[in-house]
């Protein structure tokens, strides 16, 4: 597991049934995008989040598939519309095989 | 993640050297391929996708963006400088009902960021918009 | 964007004007002084400005939101190694500090001189490492450090700047402020030169700022992580070919007393987000 890779989300804590809302999320990582090379000339092997994804209820709200152009602690913003009470779960791939999840409950009004 | 001026020099020479065998501009034509795979040679139309950068970014490392296109099914972008140009692909489930997102991405230079969707009905669309990347002014 | 165009059009034309002079840093509902009155002892300047207010739309939004700017990642990680034991005493930051908001207002008045001696905030929790912790000293502008420093300094966010420098402080304000206007490097070129006759400028394609270090430790997008006032003086020294001071040395630590009474009355906006 790649060292100090910590996910941040933010998700309203409640909606109105059927409301869209808007999720932002946040991982630490370095994002070594493969292109670089260390002070003895040697190539800085690629290690990058390649997959995230965000599902509420076991639906799919987006499956991102990240290049080693996204930024460091990659970010991504994005809409859902919460037809009922339940929980959004986040979940990023690193390429090292390591898989980091988080979830957050949202209540219905 | 910091590119030092070494690297970038490394990057450019690179650059260089690519263009120069082909006579062609490299990078461009990579592009070309991937969104001909991506779209399998279809006709692309525009309009119906929007595509969201700054005119100069401040620092390549950390450039915005967003997408939306209401009724598409993904998005791919692209950066066309970029030494890889893929930048990413956004698949959207049933619950995201703008189909739309935002992320920061990373530019190596000035040049074109280009964003493809594919729509509901299998047409596509496509948005282009350069942006100019600017350098430090002491070193970085 | 359109705006900003023309706003840096005007400033090539006409010197020392700044970008974002008239918009305001809100942050979660809170308004921030990003722009006063110079304080009395600075002869050449009439107003001080935040580095914010120099800054693209972008960068400047990047700072609005605390979701939106990447140094709270940092600060998480920092609020973590509050708690972590480390040392032959078993100790963590939190045996002694029950709650790290405690040190609301610390960041406003350092460096201070105490028992003859300049210390920063640094300085400050190498102490408790070392001395009632029993650790090793943490490097001075390490991931750890500036970690630390960058929350301890958040708690004083919307507090203004406002350092000692008269009685026990004035010598080594004074060092400072020689600093400041001593050309240094092969390019021989003082603080000033670019800070204070030139901020408003662009240098390339950079936009010069005053260089205050009320947001400091902040996050810069061209190295993505926390920097710290020393780790930038550092660069800035390496930027016009002179050798560096050492960080955590007295020279850094009276430049840094005399560049933060430049900024008195600006707000404390760590962690901000710099280019």
């Amino acid at each position: 597991m790649a060292k100090g890779v910590k996910p941040r989300v933010k998700v309203p804590k409640s909606a109105a049934a059927g409301e869209t809302i808007t999720i932002k999320t946040l991982i630490s990582h370095k994002m070594e995008s493969g292109q670089r090379k260390d002070a003895d000339g040697n190539q800085i092997p690629r290690s990058i989040i390649n997959r995230f994804t965000a599902d509420f209820n076991g639906e799919n709200v987006i499956d991102v598939t990240l290049e080693p152009a996204i930024s460091t602690n990659p970010y991504f913003q994005f809409d859902a519309v919460v037809p009922e009470a339940g929980e959004f779960k986040f979940t990023w791939y690193d390429d090292d095989g390591s898989v980091y999840e988080t979830s957050k409950s949202i209540s219905v009004s | 993640m910091e590119f030092s001026r070494r690297n970038v020099l490394v990057l450019g020479a690179g650059t260089a050297a690519a263009v120069s065998l082909t006579g062609l501009p490299a990078f461009a034509s990579v592009t070309d391929d991937m969104i001909a795979e991506f779209t399998g040679g279809a006709d692309v139309g525009s309009g119906a996708l929007s595509l969201t950068a700054p005119e100069i970014a401040e620092n390549g490392n950390t450039v915005p963006i967003e997408i939306s296109a209401p009724g598409a099914v993904a998005v791919t972008v692209f950066a066309d400088g970029n030494p890889v140009p893929a930048v990413a692909t956004f698949n959207f489930g049933p619950l995201n009902a703008s189909r739309s997102a935002s992320t920061r991405i990373r530019l190596a230079k000035s040049q074109n960021v280009i964003a493809v969707a594919k729509m509901e009905d299998g047409s596509f669309q496509r948005a282009d918009v350069p942006v100019k990347v600017t350098i430090g002014g002491c070193g970085g | 964007m359109k705006r900003a165009l023309l706003t840096t059009a005007c400033i090539l034309a006409a010197t020392a004007a700044s970008a974002g002079e008239d918009s305001t840093l809100s942050i979660e509902g809170e308004d921030y002084i990003t722009q006063t009155a110079a304080p009395e002892h600075m002869e050449y300047v009439d107003t001080i400005y935040s580095g914010w207010t120099f800054r693209t739309d972008e960068t400047q939004a990047l700072q609005m939101d605390d979701f939106d700017n990447p140094a709270f990642v940092f600060l998480d990680q920092a609020i973590d190694q509050w708690d972590t034991v480390e040392g032959s005493e078993g100790k963590s930051c939190s045996s002694c500090h029950e709650d790290v908001a405690d040190f609301a207002g610390l960041k406003t008045s350092l460096p201070r001189v105490e028992n003859g001696e300049l210390v920063t905030l640094t300085n400050l929790v190498n102490e408790c490492v070392t001395e009632r912790m029993g650790s090793k000293e943490w490097k001075y502008s390490g991931a750890k450090m500036s970690g630390m420093t960058a929350l301890i300094a958040h708690q004083s966010r919307g507090m203004t700047m406002n350092v000692k420098i008269d009685g026990d402080a004035a010598p080594f304000w004074e060092q400072g402020k020689e600093l400041y206007y001593q050309r240094v490097g092969q390019l021989d070129m003082a603080c000033s030169n670019c800070h204070e006759d030139n901020y408003g400028n662009m240098i390339r394609a950079d936009h010069l700022s005053q260089g205050q270090i009320n947001g400091f430790p902040l996050y810069r997008l061209k190295n993505a992580k926390i920097n710290t006032t020393h780790g930038r003086f550092k660069g800035c020294m390496s930027n016009i070919r002179a050798v560096p001071f050492k960080e955590g040395g007295p020279e850094f630590k009276a430049l840094e007393l005399y560049i933060a009474s430049r900024g008195q009355g600006l707000s404390v906006e760590t962690p901000a987000v710099r280019n």
